[in-house]
């Protein structure tokens, strides 16, 4: 159709500045037939699924709003967001030190960092949950003198799981800020070094402030993920929501309409998380004439400190 | 404007009224860099006294960065030593032996050298007066206001007085790198150091640079300018010095080293630069 207009423009002698005016031949935008087939199919095939489960006998539908809500839920919900928020704050600073411990001149500090990060994401998260859950096996008791604590009592089903998701998430982040740090211009540091400010007094006022804008947006990115990894916390038992889940259907036997209710509550999560996410990267984003939102917040926080100390 | 900049000795005081002011502000005596098995100074021995304007001429690759490196210590040296205002740099003499100064203890030293460089290096996620007033309350510890008035007053002498609140990006390269030197003598140090401060710059914005830079001398700054700027060493440089291959060839008033240059290195380098 397309190739019709162009050989008959092509055959027509030369345009005269009067047929310019004449009205544009109709286009017809070239169809991808083959597409249309395969989205086709793909619908047939979704339906045909999502009719299949909802069709299904052996799933009670009326559960879900009945549990969507329930008392013992919301609170796992508020667990998986304290573990969230606190291992993601604790891992972050863990990850400030280790990704500066790896940039040390010392063999040894440097070393450590290194193996840290080799180990922790290198063995998997189940185990890490499982191994700081058992730690008492390697460590039955904790004390100075004669004052001693039994560490069963000390790393509770919480603490461990809040211990393995902080060290391995910390590995990680390590990485993130390290990339930060090396993605700041190195005339930075000197400049600041030059005025006379200490190696510490470099890093905390001119190159972290900076590398924050590299660093965002993946800690954004680890925030969500983590929102969906704490569900392994169930492992031992961290009465997370997932935990929560499996306790419920225990004792009714209800469990996919109870991991449904689990899976809604998980998508909230995220989806608000992601939601902010964008946001911050939006405003992140422009710096053509206001400075980023990262650096304002830092200024004035430095402000604030500053006007403290 | 001397009570902005603070300077020990003003030049108009005469270099005898102040104790220990006929002692030169910097001395280097055969300084040495290696880098691996690249030798950049081979023995550098240089005088400035205090208040005097000392240019930097040679080619690229010569040294010159390096041996302005080594004046704050941004590199260490491999063999020779720096005074600064008489005092060792980068190192503490304890019985007849060298002492390597640890980081904090170079950062005491480095207050008192200011240094402009080449590509500004202002701090973007700062504001100018946050530039300019970060390192004297931070390091000095000094109150905000009176480091706020004292930047407003640094401003004012770089003709940026309405710039206090823009970021760096929002400033040219020449306001830039005028405020690069507010930042610098914000610290009230006793020697300037500049890396080719105008090489980065579009040829309209060097002369505003050039006239702060002037404005300084004329305040009796003591100050080390590694240039390629004839007319700025002509007319404000006390001393010329070329260096080339990591020694400096010859030295002297700008009129004796750019018009009768003795050594034939020297003649080169002036008909390729001009
Ligand atoms: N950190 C470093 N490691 C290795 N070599 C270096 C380093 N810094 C400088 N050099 C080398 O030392 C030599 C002198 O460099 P320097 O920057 O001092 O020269 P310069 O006179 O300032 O030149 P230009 O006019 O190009 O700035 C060059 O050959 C350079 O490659
Ligand atoms: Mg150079």
């Amino acid at each position: 159709m397309i190739a019709d207009t162009a050989t008959s423009a092509h055959s027509a002698p030369p345009a005269s500045p009067a047929s310019a005016h004449a009205p544009a031949p109709r286009v017809v935008p070239a169809r991808y037939w083959g597409q249309w087939i395969a989205a086709v199919v793909l619908l047939v095939f979704v339906l045909g699924f999502v009719g299949l489960i909802a069709s299904s006998k052996n799933v009670q539908w009326s559960a879900i709003p009945r549990y969507l809500f329930d008392p013992t839920i919301l609170d796992g919900i508020r667990l998986t967001l304290v573990f969230t928020v606190l291992s993601m704050l604790i891992s972050t600073v863990a990850g400030v030190v280790l990704a500066t411990l790896r940039m040390a001149h010392n063999p040894v500090l440097s070393g450590f960092s290194h193996l840290y990060i080799w180990f922790f994401r290198g063995t998997p998260l189940l185990v890490q949950i499982i191994f700081w859950f058992n730690i008492q096996l390697f460590i039955p008791s904790l004390g100075i003198g004669s004052f001693h604590v039994e560490t069963n009592t000390l790393i509770s089903a919480f603490t461990a799981a809040l211990l393995a998701l902080s060290l391995n998430e910390a590995a990680y982040m390590a990485e993130i800020v390290r990339g930060g740090l090396l993605a700041v211009d190195k005339g930075q540091a000197e400049a600041a070094t030059a005025l006379g400010y200490t190696p510490f007094q470099t890093l905390t006022r001119i190159v972290l402030p900076q590398a924050l804008r590299v660093i965002v947006p993946p800690v954004g990115n680890q925030t969500i993920s983590m929102l969906k990894t704490t569900s392994l916390v169930s492992v031992v038992a961290a009465q997370d929501l997932l935990t929560r889940v499996q306790n419920i259907y225990a004792t009714n036997f209800l469990i996919i309409e109870l991991l449904l209710v689990a899976s809604i509550w998980y998508l909230v999560m995220t989806t608000v998380a992601s939601l902010l996410q964008s946001w911050l990267e939006r405003r992140l984003g422009q710096s053509v004439s206001e400075p980023p939102l990262v650096m304002r917040l830092m200024r004035n926080l430095m402000s604030a400190v500053g006007s403290k100390g | 404007m001397s009570d902005i900049l603070n300077l020990q000795s003003p030049a108009s005081l005469g270099p005898s009224t102040f104790p220990g002011s006929d002692r030169p502000m910097v001395e280097a005596h055969g300084v040495r860099k290696t880098f691996g098995s690249l030798e950049v100074l081979s023995g550098i021995d240089m005088t400035v006294s205090r208040g005097e304007v000392a240019c930097i001429l040679g080619p690229s690759g010569s040294g010159k960065s390096t041996f302005l490196r080594c004046i704050n210590h941004l590199e260490k040296l491999s063999a020779g030593r720096i005074l600064v205002d008489g005092e060792l740099i980068g190192y503490r003499e304890k019985n007849g032996r060298l002492h390597e100064m640890k980081k904090p203890q170079l950062a005491l030293q480095r207050r008192e050298i200011g240094m402009v460089f080449q590509r500004f290096n202002l701090f973007p996620h700062l504001t100018v007066l946050g530039n300019i007033i970060q390192a004297p309350m931070l390091i000095r510890g000094e109150k905000r206001e009176g480091a706020v008035r004292r930047a407003h007053a640094l401003l004012d002498m770089v003709d940026l007085r309405q710039k206090a609140d823009a970021y760096p990006q929002q400033l040219s390269g020449g306001q830039q790198q005028r405020v690069a030197i507010a930042r610098a003598l914000a610290m009230n140090p006793k020697l300037m150091l500049f890396d080719e401060p105008t090489s980065a710059l579009d040829p309209e914005l060097v002369g505003e640079v050039l006239a702060v830079m002037k404005r300084l001398a004329n305040e009796g700054m003591t100050m080390i300018v590694v240039t390629h700027e004839m007319g700025f060493a002509r007319e404000v440089a006390d001393r010329v010095i070329f260096m080339d291959g990591g020694v400096v060839v010859e030295e002297g008033p700008p009129a004796e080293v750019l018009d009768r240059p003795r050594h034939e290195r020297t003649r080169t380098f002036l008909r390729r630069v001009r």
